[in-house]
């Protein structure tokens, strides 16, 4: 339907400002050579067992997750401040906003629940 | 079930001849009076040979206007269904004390106030707001349609496809019988063993659907088909307002989509996420479901919001005071709405640090809110206040709206929740703000932008009658609720036992009776409003002098909405417009792309509503057949290619001469 909408004039040349930036082979390249790396770090520390402690492992491999995360975003989505007129990082921003507030308020609220709910059975234990 | 063959349990599920309820006299008596109602209808429609033209031009249309009506019209049906609902509990609570057991069961009534709940959100106030949303965020932003306009019409189909489960339920088998939320262990296979719980699980489910991809339309319409020269901090207070509410939906109701599963699950295939053992939380439930369910009540009411926006200023006839506090306002509401979930359960027994924490996030909230009634205040002070029918809803729901406001901060404080927690006073609360916002503000809505949508006013003696009846009805209904949860008497109870309190529910019903009347006063309303439509006329298509784009077209507005795509300078952009002395373009029209009609998503959305039955009723083959058919519809109609034409020049001249006309004899 948007094509039936008169953008002439201004608009128009709003539009190759604003619109989603394009991919390239070197940009997909980038990507794909990050992500290989991020992925093969986390794997060399589970089978070499490089820091033998498995929480500071898990740790570790979160981190990297995280920073798998923004390159996909980056590379593969074509995240970046400017493209869609900034509605793509605004709409990223709110979405971990949002996330970060359901998923650490439950696992808050939950918690809380736990410790202060009584044994319901012997063995029973709060988290 | 025992004696039936196993041939049928594979033909028909669970289903069984007992399922009906015949031995029931109030569901038969309703199902007698739905079945005559609806061959009378089917009749008249027949009679009048409209079947074509409900199909060609409502059913299958894609123009935002129609299934912006289409949406109106299932929320103000679905309201006398979730009123009679009322009435009855209503009814019941008057009488059942003592001796008297009143006329419901507890089972029949454990479903009357569930499915009041769940219709007259679901299916009565969000109908009613996306209705007002798709009607007129295009016309407001100067636009020609919404984004998707397929998408449009399959959202409002998967809707109804919602109502049409809640109302099988009806005769079919039975409601749950859990509450409008319905937390488990209660709504989990082990206690809620019957169909109602399933009936209501595919029914939000299949509404939900069409809850997002709206959402998702009406955000990508307002943020990529504003006309030029809108940017964001120029478009009207409505439209910002269904922006933060799309937002909120898009947000939030996969939440509900996922919690709903996962209960599914439970119940369905023996998982265990929200059952007292193996593992499971029922608690959880409880957590998950308000995330979504507080902001779900924004979503209801910051559109009501925007109308009362609109209305202020162009009753008062000067520009909202506060326009940027105002946006501001509204997108603090907006992330604040994900911040206070917890309020709804203070009493499940998380410590005094995440209560305090979530009591005091409420109260915050609190603040944008008050910063808009005040932005009203003072955009009536000093204003030129035309005291029409729209201004008088404004006015009731600030009066109304406070005090709801006011008993929703004192259940933010948690030792008063303690005592408040699941009593009447809760009741009186949401139904406060609820019926004083929303509800109002839908029907502020209504009168305002009825003119637009069908060329004539309402009748302005019968709104007034309906105005009068709901406003003192709502106040003699629910005030007296206020003193008996104070009491201490909790809600969903069907006997009570000390007759000391019969006399508020007695007036309490009586109230209800107000509230009837003002709802038979708004159907009369519209009637006489049609009978008379030549007298109550709008030719100049702006019968408010109104101020935002939607009232420079012809009403009701063409097909293509503008003949040319409006340049906006200010905000009040029409009335900007007017002020610069705007002269219509009368010629040099071009043709115009438009979305054709399908009937895709009435069909997709009829498949998804009978799968949705076949689950309830454990019939797999059926359930299996038709999901099957609604991926196979769906990707069949990705090939029709033929979804656009232009309207030619020469029609646009034709319709833009008679506004033309129009305008020379009004």
């Amino acid at each position: 339907m948007s094509g039936s909408q008169n953008h002439s004039g201004e608009h128009g040349a709003e539009r190759g400002e604003h619109g989603a930036s394009h991919a390239t082979l070197r940009g997909y390249l980038t990507g794909f050579v990050l992500a290989a790396i991020l992925t093969a770090i986390p794997f060399w520390l589970v089978m070499a067992d490089v820091l033998g402690n498995a929480t500071t492992t898990a740790i570790v491999i979160m981190a990297f997750a995280a920073v798998q995360i923004v390159v996909h975003m980056v590379y593969f989505l074509h995240m970046d401040s400017r493209s869609e007129g900034g509605w793509t990082m605004m709409a990223l921003i709110f979405t971990i906003v949002i996330v970060v507030i359901a998923l650490s308020g439950s696992l808050w609220v939950m918690y809380h629940l736990n410790v202060n709910m009584m044994p319901m059975a012997p063995g029973d234990h709060p988290m | 079930m025992n004696s039936y063959p196993d041939w049928w349990k594979l033909v028909f599920g669970r289903f069984t001849l007992e399922a009906i309820p015949y031995h029931e006299p109030i569901l038969v008596a309703t199902f007698a009076g739905v079945v005559i109602g609806g061959l009378a209808v089917i009749a008249l429609i027949t009679r009048l040979k409209a079947w074509g033209y409900l199909w060609n031009e409502w059913f299958t249309s894609v123009d935002h206007k129609k299934i912006g009506i289409m949406y109106m019209v299932l929320g103000v049906v679905m309201l006398l269904r979730g009123f009679a609902d009322a009435l009855m509990m209503r009814g019941q609570q008057a009488i059942a004390f003592g001796a008297n057991e009143g006329y419901l069961p507890p089972h029949h009534y454990d479903q009357i106030f569930t499915a009041h709940g769940v219709i007259m959100i679901f299916f009565v106030a969000m109908p009613l707001v996306t209705g007002l949303m798709n009607y007129v965020v295009p016309l407001q932003i100067g636009a020609r349609d919404v984004a998707f306009p397929f998408l449009n019409n399959f959202s409002f189909w998967m809707t109804v496809g919602g109502v049409v489960l809640v109302m099988a339920s009806l005769f079919v088998g039975e409601f749950a019988k859990v509450g409008w939320l319905a937390y488990p262990p209660l709504s989990g296979a082990a206690y809620s063993p019957g169909v109602g719980m399933d009936y209501y699980l595919w029914a939000l489910q299949i509404a939900g659907v069409g809850t997002t991809l709206s959402g998702i339309n009406l955000i990508a319409t307002i943020v990529k088909m504003r006309a030029p020269g809108m940017d964001m901090m120029k478009m009207p207070v409505f439209t910002w307002t269904a922006l933060c509410t799309n937002v909120l939906i898009v947000a939030s109701f996969p939440i509900l989509a996922g919690t709903l599963a996962l209960l599914t699950l439970d119940r369905y295939v023996g998982t265990n996420f929200f059952t007292n053992d193996l593992g499971g939380n029922p608690m959880m439930y409880v957590n998950l479901i308000w995330i979504w369910g507080h902001p779900e009540v924004y979503i209801l009411i910051l559109p009501c919001f925007g109308i009362y926006s609109e209305i202020a200023s162009t009753f008062a006839g000067k520009k909202l005071f506060g326009y940027t506090s105002m946006v501001y306002a509204t997108v603090v509401i907006t992330i604040l709405s994900y911040l206070v979930w917890l309020h709804h359960f203070f009493t499940m027994g998380s410590g005094a640090s995440v209560n305090s924490f979530f009591g005091i996030t409420t109260m915050i909230i609190s603040i944008p809110t008050g910063a808009k009634i005040f932005n009203w205040l003072f955009t009536m002070y000093r204003g030129r206040i035309r005291f029409e029918l729209p201004m008088m809803w404004l006015i009731a729901f600030m009066l109304t709206f406070v005090i709801g406001g006011m008993t929703g901060v004192m259940l933010a404080v948690p030792p008063a929740d303690f005592i408040l927690h699941n009593s009447l006073f809760l009741i009186a609360h949401f139904h406060n703000v609820i019926i004083g916002g929303v509800v109002f503000g839908a029907f502020a809505g209504i009168t305002y932008w009825f003119p637009k949508a069908f060329g004539f006013k309402l009748d302005e003696f019968w709104g007034k009658l309906s105005f009068w009846f709901w406003v003192i009805g709502f106040y003699v209904a629910f005030m007296p609720l206020y003193v008996l949860g104070l009491m201490g008497v909790t809600r969903r109870l069907n006997h009570f036992e000390d007759p000391s309190l019969q006399i508020w529910f007695m007036i309490a019903a009586f109230g209800a009776v107000l509230i009837a009347f003002g709802i038979l006063c708004f159907l009369i309303q519209i009637a006489v409003s049609i009978l008379h439509r030549d007298r109550l006329r709008d030719l100049t298509g702006d019968p408010w002098d109104g101020r935002t784009l939607e009232w420079s077209t012809s009403s009701p507005p063409p097909a293509y909405n503008f003949a040319f795509t409006p340049v906006v300078h200010d905000h009040d952009a029409w009335a900007d417009m007017k002020k610069r002395g705007y002269r219509r373009p009368l010629g040099g029209f071009r043709p115009i792309h438009m979305p054709r009609n399908t009937g895709a998503g009435l069909i997709i959305s009829a498949l998804a509503t009978i799968c949705g039955f076949a689950l309830v009723w454990y019939v797999w083959w059926l359930a299996a057949l038709s999901f099957a058919a609604v991926i196979v519809t769906a990707i069949a109609h990705t090939f029709n290619y033929d979804r656009d034409f232009h309207i030619p020049a020469e029609t646009v001249l034709r319709e833009e001469n008679a506004r033309t006309e129009q305008l020379a004899r009004a």
